[in-house]
């Protein structure tokens, strides 16, 4: 160490100044793009916005009815595909910590976690598109689902860990069946921190776009059939921001803006459920 | 995070922390409830919709879905949306690019396809089953550029073009381009050049063109729906060329006339075979296929012999099976279909010259109407 | 009284066997987990075998990526996919490690470092398709005039923006998993550096970093891991050419963004299938990135 203490503390000084600059920084980008998503998209947003289907090219007006729907479609379904599957597998999980089983599930997460969405898309257009013959909504759901698993399992996992053993005991020390003590006891214990494993994987997912590229296909109509495709805010935006029309460009800003806002809910929601659950991914 | 958890866990009473579990179970249900209500009252929407559909299985009928060309997709969203409100038939088209077109026409995961370039004998082979090609329209395919100083019409020869395109001119006042746009004030920048990055029959038309006029581009790059460029940036679909020559200053792309004229784009007059420089407009891309058709209506448009032609045109043709039963179709579908593009042909024409496509001759009509008789179902011809 | 004790009899066999429903049900979907994830990585085999029989390794490395001539090389895919992904892991290592020092050493509470942590989990949440959108409207402008003053070609698009864009995106990773880590060192650590006379400075140089160093690696591997399989924002401004970027503000193509781009247009065999090869390889290399992160991180909590 140099034996100069004023150029070891100013060095020190110094160091602490270049975090707390690169800390303030690092939000100016988030900031911005809030700034133009909110700028850009708040004009946009009126009635006919809302309740309109989008118009062909070369007329002004319209709006984004059918991705509106159609994304909360898809998301509801593949939360509702998802939620089950999750839970019971985050259940075993943390009931099963040490077993062979366990530990290639683990793994699974794992891997399941870490695949790019563009991957998922991949397999379920050969799993459920090419098989049933058409592009559908459902498709889009399942590859949704799919990215959704992982979070759900991890979270109920994590959550169930967490909680005192003497719990689980008490209640089977009772004489209820093993069943009644994880569904009735264990689980609403645990209610807080899945809940909000849910919530996230929905935040995640909500503006997931690479899987619906081949699976939920797009569609200029309104239709709530998840046997077809189905437009969704995501598809919608990436669509007609790459576009070179204006009419179509303020469509994107507003579908951002609702999608953006969106998300923003349910984190919050998220941070209000785990105030006292901090659980992350 | 999970030892942030474990260790606040810790620090609090673990008697107490289950009674605040409860409490904060209490705090935010009505949250779930209102999750809950919402979810409900989408499915249940949902259900409703599904009642009325199983009513009939016209649902099902009642709506077409069809992918492909981009170059079509503006004529294609105007004429099914008036199709829509004169029948209720309701056509998905999106617009994936003709492969994409295509490949999910072969998938069948689509009710017709639509393609710039007709099938290569592979892709007819992945069929399996016979194709027919209908011709919907013309249209030009235009080089447009982004350069803010020019205000003339910038005129660009056959050579200059490829070897722009082959990435050898490289700079906007380069003599060649100068030469023979005397008294054109070309800025000193950079030629960005803007292709499609998807399969595209745009690019077939284009790259068919510069195979049919310069020898090197015939070599080392080809014709073809998806070339490997030697320069330049990707865009996807006509949509993404246009935008990038928008908003690139200097920028140079092939893109469809309606979405240049539609977006106020300044294009290049091209000189064709007999010596002429052409501004590409309805008139220019008609002249060009004032040809006579094969049976099949598969043809190239690119550099023929009309003097006042634009040389870098094409037909763009809908895609459907010969057969139309199959995966268990209905008969009705079949029909719609068949209907759907018979319109498209001689009602739907009208939207066209709005749109900058060239309509149909009449000889082409002609052809069309033979080829769309051939369809079958079960055997039996659908338009009668 | 011998009908109360039958129901009773009656209940507790039903509870029996229910509860057996239940553990045989959460094996199972334990099971169809593990199934399914095989499945998967089975179903990106089986079709890519086509263009892995006909190219080989060649594939690896061939520098062209032609679908006229049938010629599949992914090079130019794998150095953008490389190039994007380092390069934004580059830009954003000083700012996600200072959020972790930030957070986890020097203001542990206060608003500003509630704010910044808010702010971080919000980037985590914004979706990919807007980071693209924006960034194709407000930060490819910006680039382009930089690129204009610099005098090369200003494609505004290209490696660099999509690097920036990955940058932002991939900060929270590292960041909230520095920050735990950092969080952990054990305080009688910290405390004996003070009281040999350490600066603040010295301690986190010489207790902090070594301590929590395989944590901030693995949240460092996380972040790659998200970059590499990052497909929508990319694809927006990378300019998808399947040309051999020169320098990083050339555009480029990665092999997410040419899945993206190609697959729905693939019409011949070989084509899709080398794709999916491509789909096969990144989901190989990023599963082998997330694992190792993940193990290390679990070493380091037990």
């Amino acid at each position: 160490m140099s034996p100069n203490i004023k150029y070891r503390l100013g060095k020190s000084g110094a160091f602490k100044g270049l975090v707390i600059f690169f800390s303030v920084l690092c939000t100016i980008p988030l900031m911005l793009i809030l700034f133009y998503i909110i700028r850009e998209g708040i004009t946009k947003i009126n009635w006919n916005f809302l309740t309109n289907l989008p118009k062909p090219v070369g007329e002004t007006g319209g709006g984004i009815l059918n991705a509106l729907v159609g994304s909360l479609l898809i998301v509801f379904y593949a939360a509702l595909i998802a939620i089950p599957f999750g839970i019971m597998g985050g259940i075993y999980l943390s009931e099963n910590k040490k077993s062979l089983l366990g530990y290639w599930v683990r793994l699974s997460v794992d891997v399941l976690q870490g695949t790019p969405s563009i991957v998922v898309g991949i397999v379920i257009y050969f799993w459920i598109v090419k098989p049933l013959g058409t592009f559908s909504a459902l498709s889009g759901s399942i590859a949704l689902a799919v990215m959704m698993l992982p979070i759900i399992v991890r979270s109920t996992e994590e959550t169930l860990k967490m909680l005192p053993s003497s719990l689980k005991e008490a209640g089977l020390a009772l004489g209820l069946p093993y069943h009644k003590v994880m569904l009735r006891i264990v689980l609403p214990c645990g209610f807080s921190g899945v809940l909000s494993g849910i919530i996230l994987a929905v935040a995640r997912i909500a503006g997931e776009t690479a899987p619906l590229l081949f699976t939920a296909f797009g569609n200029p109509y309104f239709t709530t059939d998840v046997t077809k495709p189905m437009q969704s805010l995501p598809l919608l935006i990436f669509n007609y921001a790459t576009s070179p029309y204006d009419e179509w460009h303020d469509l994107a800003w507003g579908a951002a803006f609702i999608l953006l806002s969106w998300i923003l809910l349910l984190n919050i929601i998220t941070k209000i459920t785990t105030r006292r659950w901090k659980i992350q991914f | 995070m999970i030892i942030g958890a474990l260790q606040q866990f810790i620090e609090k009473n673990e008697k107490l922390k289950i009674i605040n579990m409860y409490s904060t179970i209490k705090k935010i249900m009505p949250a779930i409830v209102a999750f809950a209500l919402i979810g409900f009252a989408i499915a249940g929407c949902n259900s409703n919709s599904g009642d009325e559909r199983s009513d009939t299985a016209k649902g099902d009928d009642n709506t077409l879905l069809g992918a492909g060309s981009t170059f079509v997709y503006p004529l294609f969203s105007k004429q099914f949306s008036e199709y829509n409100k004169l029948t209720g038939l309701k056509i998905n088209y999106q617009s994936i690019g003709s492969g994409g077109g295509i490949l999910q026409l072969t998938n069948k995961t689509v009710d017709f396809g639509d393609s710039d370039a007709p099938l290569n004998e592979e892709q007819a082979k992945n069929m399996g089953v016979p194709a027919l090609h209908i011709p919907m329209c013309s249209g030009a395919v235009v080089v447009s550029y982004n350069l803010a100083e020019v205000k003339d019409t910038l005129k660009l020869s056959p050579e200059v073009l490829a070897d722009i395109f082959l990435g050898k001119i490289s700079k906007w006042n380069d003599a060649k381009i100068a030469a023979i746009n005397a008294g054109v004030n070309l800025p000193a920048i950079s030629i960005v050049i803007a292709h499609r990055s998807d399969g595209s029959g745009t690019t077939n038309i284009f790259t068919d063109y510069l195979a049919k006029v310069s020898e090197e581009w015939k070599i080392k790059v080809g014709k073809g729906s998806a070339v490997n460029w030697p320069a330049g940036l990707g865009g996807k679909g006509n949509e993404g060329v246009a935008g990038l020559v928008k908003q690139t200053p200097g920028a140079i792309g092939y893109i469809e006339l309606a979405y240049a004229m539609q977006n106020k784009m300044s294009f290049a007059k091209i000189q064709n075979k007999s010596g002429h420089f052409i501004t590409p407009n309805l008139a220019s891309t008609s002249a060009a296929s004032n040809i006579t058709l094969p049976a099949d209506s598969k043809v190239s448009l690119t550099n023929t012999e009309a003097a006042d032609g634009y040389p870098i045109s094409g037909f763009t043709w809908a895609l459907i099976y010969q057969e139309q039963n199959y995966n268990k179709r209905s008969e009705t579908k079949a029909k719609n279909l068949l209907k759907l593009l018979w319109w498209n042909i001689h009602e739907g024409q009208q939207y066209c010259e709005a749109l900058h496509y060239a309509p149909l001759s009449p000889a082409a009509v002609t052809v069309a109407e033979a080829i769309l008789k051939s369809a079958t179902f079960d055997g039996k011809g659908i338009l009668e | 009284m011998e009908v109360w004790k039958n129901i009773k009899i009656k209940r507790s066999f039903r509870q029996i066997r229910m509860e057996k429903i239940f553990r045989s049900s959460l094996v199972l979907i334990a099971l169809s987990i593990l199934v399914m994830v095989f499945a998967f990585m089975l179903t990106l085999i089986i079709q890519s075998l086509p263009s892995i029989k006909a190219l080989g390794f060649g594939f690896l490395y061939g520098k062209t990526w032609d679908p006229v001539a049938n010629i599949y090389g992914t090079y130019p895919f794998l150095l953008g996919t490389l190039l994007t992904s380092f390069l934004a892991l580059l830009i954003s290592i000083p700012f996600s490690f200072s959020i972790a020092i930030f957070l986890g050493e020097y203001y542990p509470r206060g608003w500003f470092s509630e704010f910044l942590k808010n702010a971080i989990e919000l980037i985590a949440a914004v979706p990919s398709v807007i980071y693209g959108f924006w960034g194709l409207f407000v930060l490819v402008p910006i680039v382009r005039s930089i690129e204009l003053k610099m005098g090369i070609t200003p494609y505004g698009i290209g490696i660099f923006t999509s690097s920036l864009i990955l940058a932002i995106m991939i900060i929270p990773y590292a960041a909230s998993l520095g920050r735990e880590m950092i969080r952990m060192v054990p305080a009688e650590l910290k405390e004996a550096a003070y009281s040999l006379g350490a600066t603040r400075w010295e301690v986190i140089r010489m207790v902090i970093i070594p301590y929590s160093k395989s944590g901030l690696f693995a949240g460092v591997l996380l972040s790659l891991g998200r970059a590499l399989g990052e497909t929508m924002a990319v694809t927006m401004v990378i300019g998808n050419t399947s040309i051999i970027p020169k320098s990083i503000f050339d555009p480029g193509n990665t092999m997410a963004s040419v899945i993206a781009n190609e697959f729905t247009e693939a019409a011949s065999t070989l084509y899709l299938s080398s794709l999916i090869e491509l789909g096969l390889i990144l989901f190989l290399v990023t599963v082998v990135i997330n694992i190792i992160g993940k193990k290390v991180i679990s070493r380091f909590t037990q």
